[in-house]
């Protein structure tokens, strides 16, 4: 059989239908791709996980057994890049190290919070009648205290230590997500596709996880990666009061705590160097969750 | 309007219950004996049942609810452990100069954050809005407690122009009248303590400041982007109306909503920062108060001031929405 000769526009036809398949995701993701501080933010992030995952690892360390008493408070030198602290550890390495402790935190609270945050706001917007009240009423007595000072005084009572900050934490920024997945679930719970499932018989349960939980994701996802910020500084506040973390083992907030007696004799480096650890992290989730909220709701971005 | 700040005044009365519960319940959901946490693990018998009985342990628990609620009612939130004062009276000492603190930060925030927004805005794109948007998310992502290090550091320890910390000098008498030192020093008519109060605030206040002034900042950018590209705008342009007056007259007014939000929201972030921010400069209010309290195990002050600070808070969320809807006509009041 001969080739019969295209026309142009079934060319045209064929070229779209040759494009590959476009979905939210993936479009959400070549947005933000192509968001400059989006990137920047990947990156640094990507960056202290990497550090926090792979340091430990790579050059195990025994914080108990690291001590230099011959090099205490030693300014930046070509051997030790950031100087050393009060016992002759390098801060480069406590640095290094103490990533997991801050990361590790602020992720794992963030997941915690997320999971229980947005099962409970489902379960409220879904049922709604007295369920959403009594749950609701607990978030709003939770939000009724400043979201620190709740963890603080959480620490305060179960006793220090970065395992019960982390609880705290966690419990604390509940209330954060399951306002957002409640308030999602509402407006998602009169859109016709939802009627339209129920029609068919499909149960709540079902309803619930396939068709409202995938379309209340994005904004969590924004939320979520804010709260890592979030909670990274959290975590530090509670490692400076000296509720987190506890010596010798290295946080950046404790290891500030460590060295704040030395503030007035000009000790620089061991200030402002685990500082800068925390503030660059805590602004790579920033820009990655601010980069994240353009690319899932391009409708948002104001400019 | 009136049955709307009736309505939402009514709304915090079953909050305010439940953070009551949840304020009494802290002192009994630490694991253990109370008192023996209080005292540590060498703690006689009798000084142990000395401070149940003053905490109220001995007795039913809605029993020492209703004792808990009736005193916090009567303004009696306890006394401290350790040294017996009255927890209120305590609060109310050192509060004012968590006021003063507060204050301050805010102010900063404000008289930086708004006009910076402002130009950003108008100025879109120019290397003062990226300059002040970096320098806003620089702000937002810094832990305030180092800030105040770096600040000290700087200003205090290599050039010496200002204080370390503290509200005063250390030699410095001075009798207050309010805690409000800046009030005070006026008052008295003493200029000299007034300068040095306000040497004092400087440094903590842009620390504390820094978080909201970087909000603010960026909120009144979007908020006035979003109203610049409003047809009415475009409509006082094309009447040939000043850019001055475009803004001023049409822009800002309608800008203001988001902002008034914002600042009522980072009221409770300032509390919580000022317990950091307190603890970094020695400031004596109600924040560090409550610090010292932690390691000392003094629960009834941590409870206290716990307390308090969520009635605070509480209560500016309050002011915060009846202004909104105040300012804002189309809020229904439903």
């Amino acid at each position: 059989m001969n080739a019969v000769p295209l026309t142009n526009a079934q060319l045209e036809i064929n070229q779209i239908l040759a494009r590959p398949p476009r979905s939210l995701w993936r479009d959400a993701w070549r947005r933000l791709l192509s968001n400059r501080l989006a990137r920047l933010g990947m990156a640094i992030s990507i960056f202290f996980l990497a550090m926090a995952a792979f340091v430990p690892l790579v050059f195990p360390y025994d914080a108990k057994t690291d001590s230099d008493l011959v090099n205490q408070l030693k300014e930046p030198s070509p051997e030790h890049p950031m100087g050393t602290d009060e016992q002759g550890r390098d801060v480069v390495n406590r640095i290094a190290q103490g990533a997991q402790a801050s990361l590790g935190v602020g992720l794992s609270s963030v997941l915690i919070a997320v999971t229980i945050g947005t099962l409970l706001g489902l379960i409220a917007g879904f049922a709604g009648h007295w369920i959403d009240l009594v749950l609701m009423f607990l978030m709003d007595i939770m939000l009724s205290f400043p979201g620190l000072l709740l963890a603080i005084a959480v620490v305060a009572l179960v006793g220090p230590g970065l395992r019960n900050s982390l609880l705290a934490i966690a419990v604390v920024s509940i209330p954060v997500y399951a306002r957002i997945a409640r308030s999602t679930v509402l407006s998602i719970k009169e859109q016709e596709y939802v009627t339209a499932a129920r029609c068919v018989g499909a149960p709540s349960p079902r309803i619930l996880f396939r068709h409202v939980f995938p379309n209340s994701l994005s904004p969590i996802l924004v939320q979520g990666t804010l709260g890592i910020a979030t909670a990274i500084l959290e975590i530090a506040a509670l490692g400076f009061l000296g509720l987190g973390q506890q010596p010798p083992y290295p946080e950046w907030g404790a290891m500030l705590a460590d060295s704040v007696k030395y503030l007035t004799s000009g000790a620089w480096w061991v200030l402002l160097f685990p500082g800068l650890a925390i503030m660059l992290t805590v602004l790579g989730f920033n820009l990655l969750g601010d980069g994240l909220r353009d690319a899932l709701d391009p409708r948002l971005r104001v400019d | 309007m009136l049955r709307y700040v009736i309505k939402r005044v009514l709304t915090i009365i079953p909050v305010m219950l439940g953070v009551s519960i949840l304020v009494f319940g802290f002192i009994r959901m630490i694991p253990g004996d109370v008192a023996t946490v209080m005292l540590g693990e060498r703690a006689t018998p009798e000084s142990v049942a000395r401070i149940r009985e003053q905490l109220g342990l001995t007795k039913p628990l809605y029993e020492q609810y209703l004792i808990f609620m009736g005193n916090a009612l009567r303004g009696d939130l306890g006394n401290s452990v350790l040294r017996g004062e009255p927890v209120m009276q305590e609060i109310i000492r050192r509060f004012p100069a968590t006021i003063e603190l507060t204050l301050g930060a805010i102010l900063i925030a404000l008289v930086v954050g708004i006009p910076a927004g402002i130009i950003s805005a108008i100025r879109r794109g120019t290397w003062f809005d990226s300059a002040s948007m970096l320098v806003a998310l620089t702000g937002v992502s810094m832990p305030i407690f180092w800030l105040g290090l770096m600040l000290i550091l700087f200003f205090s320890v290599f050039l010496h122009i200002l204080p370390t910390g503290a509200r005063l000098d250390g030699a410095t008498q001075f009798e207050p009248i309010t805690n409000l030192l800046l009030l005070d020093s006026l008052l008295r008519g003493n200029i000299d303590i007034f300068f040095q109060t306000l040497r004092h605030l400087a440094l903590p206040a842009i620390a504390l400041g820094t978080i909201p002034m970087a909000i603010i900042a960026r909120m009144t950018r979007s908020a006035m982007l979003e109203v610049l590209s409003a047809d009415y705008i475009r409509t006082a342009h094309a009447k040939g109306l000043k850019e001055r007056a475009v803004v001023v007259n049409h822009a800002l007014r309608n800008a203001w909503l988001p902002v008034i939000t914002v600042v009522g929201l980072q009221v409770g972030h300032l509390l919580s920062g000022a317990i950091l921010t307190e603890t970094v400069f020695s400031w004596p209010g109600i924040g560090r108060w409550l610090v010292d309290a932690i390691y000392a195990r003094d629960f009834p002050i941590v409870q206290g001031v716990t307390l308090f600070i969520a009635i605070i808070f509480v209560g500016v969320n309050l002011t915060v929405d009846v202004l909104y809807a105040w300012v804002d006509p189309r809020i229904k009041f439903e």
